[in-house]
Parts: structure tokens; C-alpha cells; sequence
């Protein structure tokens, strides 16, 4: 993933990023830290090709995002897992339907996305909750069901906004042990999150968002990135 | 096993709760507007075909009496030996009485009015007849006389009514048009309203026909339910109006002057197709809407 001298405003707003340059290299992890309002979410919906920048350019998987055409920015998309803040689980949908989500709309067929969902869902602790409603579970659930959900597809990259926000201590190691495996597995990670003693704990590196701009620190000593 | 619904939840969207009444509505008049017009060419073709082996001759009123009796009997002679004439028959003051019943009542005075002298040709049409030739010869035999081949007023009558047909399917296609302007809105909302479940899923990849499918199952379902109510309605009140224009026709002209439905088999089939159109044309509406909106998606 690259950026050059990407900035991005909403509409005639001011710029909430600006003059970002990056480049994650594949199999990377990150943390994506920074106060609220610096742009760490409009940072990820730029990865995650929900936006356009409004000046400079995005590469994802080597490819220029501005020049492909739509549909060419569909099997892209398939390859990004997204854990989002408030989860956007599809409320009419089963614990079971929503993490097999991603599978069902690349056309992956019943009895895999059986067995997957099923399993994966056993992994997060939530095998007897498969038929629950998002509305009748509990912050820390839903979240393990949006993790499932970013992850069930084996995505290339991995990009979580404050995935262990709503989880307690135990549930959050176990989380980010997942994410270390799969990035052991060869996903990249961008994972945005205020907790300083969950980043203080890990040796990955740290991309700083302040007043929408990007500093990066290295990974501490025993890093893996 | 799990039953599979929609990925995006149409039953907590109030916006598509009045599609299919509407679309009952609409094909409703469209079902009542296309068997009128159904109605009327049967009525037309049928009229055609009865009038195209007729022809009538007039002869003025003393025709049949005293002197211009001789130019009757020379405009019958004269018709007859013409080719293609099956028989030519002077009309006696009886069926002159039933002719003008309607309008005279059923105790014509016999003699006392002047009645002009008609004489019903019938034609071989397989063979046809020279109408020009028929009109020299009548010219010279019994100067008087007037042939109505009925064209005339068989023009004016076909012209009147193909005006009417076009005028139901002007409406039936305006009733199409509203249909489809109604379901463009209403998937409209539907995209404003689900739009975060929308977002979500072109996010992970889902491809814009995948999104579309979803509205277009759904635009189908509320487009076939509702026209199936339409069409039941529309097929009731043809019914009513069948037993009405029977129940007329036994009564005479005692009966309410009520409009009567004489559709063949085929009308009423293509009557019943209606609710797959419609239901198409929702679909399919649909379809292009979504689309159209995804297109201006990053």
C-alpha cells in the first residue's frame, strides 16, 4: 500500500489530511494511533477505497486505485478485511449471516461458507450465539462477530478501527493474538486504536495521526514490521 | 438449515409498503383500459365482417307502388344478373316494421308513412362484385336508386372507435409510465434509506449487480403481489360486467343502457399476462435505478 501526498477534505470543509506519504509493505503490522478528529478514520476509509483522495495518490496491491476502472476495484476490495468502530453489523441478519457476509457476496458456495462461518465462529467464542440478532448481544459479542466478519475471507489486508474497544482484557489479547497469526500468515495490519497500553505492549510500529498529519514512529526493538 | 433471506432488511422500510397497492391500482385501470380497447376491435371486426357480404339498395318511397313499382323490379332484375350477387331482396313492410321498432315502436302504421323501398343484396365473396358496374347499370335501369355499400358509415364508425383504442393505450401507457416513476422513488428511498448496509456491502466487495439483485427480487415481489390483486379486481368487475351486458340482453330494451364485454379466450389470456409485465417492468426498474445510483459510487 502507498500513499503520495495524499490530502482529502469533505466537501468545501478544511483538509482533515494532508501531505500523508506512506508505504506499507506487504506482510507489515501497524498501529494506527493519534487524539480523536485527527483523521485515523478518514486515513482507513482512504485504504479501504470508500473515498477519493482529493489530491495525490492511492496504490493498493501495486495497482493505482485512481486509474482502474469501478469493477476493476471490486476483487481489490475482496482482499481488504475491514473491523469497523461501531461494527456495522446488519441487524436483520443472524450472527451467522452477517460474518458470512463477505463470502456470500464473492459467491462462495453454501457448504463452505457453512463449515468457515461455523468454525470461525466457535474460534470467537460465539458457537451458541449463531442465531442471534446483533440487537439482543452484548458490545463485546458483536464486536468478535465484526472481527469474524473482517476475517472469514482471508483477506490480504486487514484494517481494524478500535477493534478491542468494547472487549475486556482477556478477550483484547486473544483478539490481537488472532491478528498476530494472521499476520504471521502474511496479512497486512492497520489496526487504529487509543489504547496506548495494548500499542506499549506490542513491537509493532506506530503510524501518528495529529492535525491530519502523519508522522511515523518505528517498530520498538523485537518488532516484526 | 438457515433460510437465506436479503442481505438488506426491505421489511423495516416503510417506502415500499404502498408499492404494491399502487401497482394494484395501476393495473386495475391498465386490465379495464386494454379489454375496452380488446372490446372494441372484436366489436369493429365483427360489425366488418358482418357487413362485408351486404350490400343495401334505396329507391325512393313510391318505388313500390303505382308507377315507380316497374323500377323496382328493373333495380332488383339489374342487381340480380349482376356477377357475383347471391340474391337481392325487397324488403316487405314487415321487416321495414322491425327495422324501425326501435325507434317507432312495434305498431308501425302500415301504409301511412312513406318509407323508401330497400332491397338487401347478398354477395358471393368469394367471388366479390364489380360495385361500379352494379352502379352504371342501376343508373340506367331504375335512375333512383342509391347503393350503400355501407362503407361510410362503417369508416366513420372504425375511425371513432380506433380512436378510442388509441386513447386506452395512450392511458394504458401513461399507467405504465406512472408505474415506473412510482418505483424509480420508491427504490430511491430504499437506497437512502439502507444506505449503510449498501456502503457495506460494495465494500466488501459485492458487485453492483449483486446489490441490484436484491432490489430487483424485492421490486418483484411487491410488483407481482400487487398486480395479482389488480388483475383479480379488474377480471371481477369484466365478470360483473359479462353478466350485466347477459342479463341485458335477456331484458331487452327494458335493461339499463350497460356497456357489454365480448372478449375471446385470447383477451382474457392476455389479460392475465398483465401481472408478469408489470411485475417485469418493476423489476427491471428497479434494476437500472440501482445501478445508476451505484455507478456514482467510488
Amino acid at each position: 500500500m502507498r500513499f503520495e501526498n495524499v490530502a482529502m477534505r469533505y466537501g468545501a470543509g478544511p483538509e482533515v489530511l494532508r501531505d500523508i506519504t506512506m508505504h506499507l509493505v506487504p506482510g507489515s503490522f501497524h498501529f494506527l494511533t493519534g487524539p480523536s478528529g485527527a483523521g485515523k478514520t478518514t486515513l482507513l476509509r482512504l485504504i479501504y477505497l470508500a473515498e477519493h483522495p482529493t489530491r495525490g495518490s492511492v496504490s493498493l496491491f501495486d495497482q493505482d486505485a485512481a486509474r482502474l476502472p469501478r469493477r476493476a476495484l471490486v476483487p481489490l476490495r475482496r482482499r481488504i478485511g475491514i473491523v469497523f468502530q461501531d461494527f456495522r453489523l446488519v441487524d436483520h441478519l443472524s450472527a451467522f449471516d452477517n460474518v458470512a457476509l463477505p463470502l456470500r457476496v464473492a459467491g462462495i458456495d453454501e457448504g463452505r461458507v457453512r463449515s468457515h462461518v461455523t468454525e470461525l465462529l466457535e474460534w470467537v467464542g460465539l458457537a451458541d450465539q449463531l442465531d442471534a440478532r446483533p440487537a439482543t448481544l452484548s458490545g463485546g459479542q458483536k464486536q468478535r462477530i465484526a472481527i469474524a466478519r473482517a476475517v472469514i475471507a482471508g483477506p490480504s489486508l486487514l484494517l481494524a478501527d478500535e477493534p478491542t474497544g468494547n472487549v475486556d482484557d482477556a478477550m483484547a489479547e486473544r483478539l490481537l493474538r488472532l491478528f498476530e497469526e494472521m499476520n504471521r500468515l502474511g496479512t497486512t495490519l492497520v489496526l487504529a486504536t487509543h489504547n496506548e497500553a495494548l500499542v506499549a505492549r506490542r513491537p509493532h510500529p506506530r503510524l501518528h495521526l495529529d492535525g491530519g498529519r502523519l508522522a511515523v514512529a518505528p517498530a520498538r526493538a523485537g518488532g516484526s514490521a | 438449515m438457515r433460510r437465506r433471506g436479503l442481505d438488506i432488511p426491505f421489511d423495516r422500510d416503510g417506502s415500499g409498503r404502498f408499492l404494491p397497492w399502487l401497482i394494484a391500482l395501476m393495473v386495475y385501470l391498465a386490465a379495464l383500459a386494454t379489454s375496452g380497447a380488446l372490446a372494441l376491435d372484436r366489436a369493429l371486426a365483427r360489425w366488418d365482417t358482418g357487413l362485408a357480404g351486404t350490400l343495401t339498395v334505396e329507391l325512393p318511397p313510391d318505388a313500390s307502388s303505382g308507377t315507380g313499382k316497374g323500377s323496382l323490379a328493373a333495380a332488383v332484375r339489374t342487381i340480380a344478373a349482376t356477377p357475383g350477387v347471391r340474391s337481392a331482396r325487397p324488403l316487405t313492410r314487415a321487416d321495414m316494421g322491425k327495422l324501425l321498432a326501435p325507434w317507432l315502436g312495434p305498431d308501425l302504421p302500415p301504409d301511412e308513412l312513406a318509407l323508401p323501398q330497400l332491397i338487401d343484396v347478398r354477395i358471393d365473396l368469394a367471388h366479390g362484385v364489380d360495385l361500379a358496374a352494379m352502379r352504371a347499370a342501376l343508373a340506367k335501369a331504375a335512375p333512383d336508386a342509391v347503393l350503400d355499400d355501407h362503407r361510410l358509415w362503417l369508416g366513420r364508425l372504425a375511425a371513432l372507435i380506433r380512436t378510442a383504442e388509441a386513447t386506452a393505450i395512450v392511458i394504458v401507457a401513461l399507467i405504465g409510465a406512472a408505474a415506473v416513476l412510482t418505483v424509480i422513488f420508491t427504490t430511491r428511498t430504499g437506497l437512502s434509506v439502507h444506505r449503510d448496509v449498501i456502503e457495506l456491502l460494495h465494500l466488501m466487495g459485492a458487485r453492483d449487480g449483486y446489490i441490484a439483485a436484491q432490489f430487483q427480487r424485492q421490486a418483484l415481489r411487491l410488483g407481482l403481489g400487487g398486480s395479482l390483486v389488480g388483475l383479480a379486481l379488474a377480471l371481477a368487475t369484466l365478470l360483473a360486467l359479462v353478466h350485466a351486458g347477459a342479463a341485458a340482453a335477456v331484458l331487452g330494451e327494458r335493461a339499463l343502457p350497460l356497456p357489454t364485454v365480448n372478449l375471446v379466450a385470447f383477451d382474457w389470456a392476455l389479460l392475465c399476462v398483465l401481472p408478469a409485465v408489470a411485475a417485469a417492468l418493476a423489476m427491471v426498474t428497479a434494476r437500472l435505478t440501482v445501478l445508476r445510483a451505484l455507478s456514482r459510487m467510488p
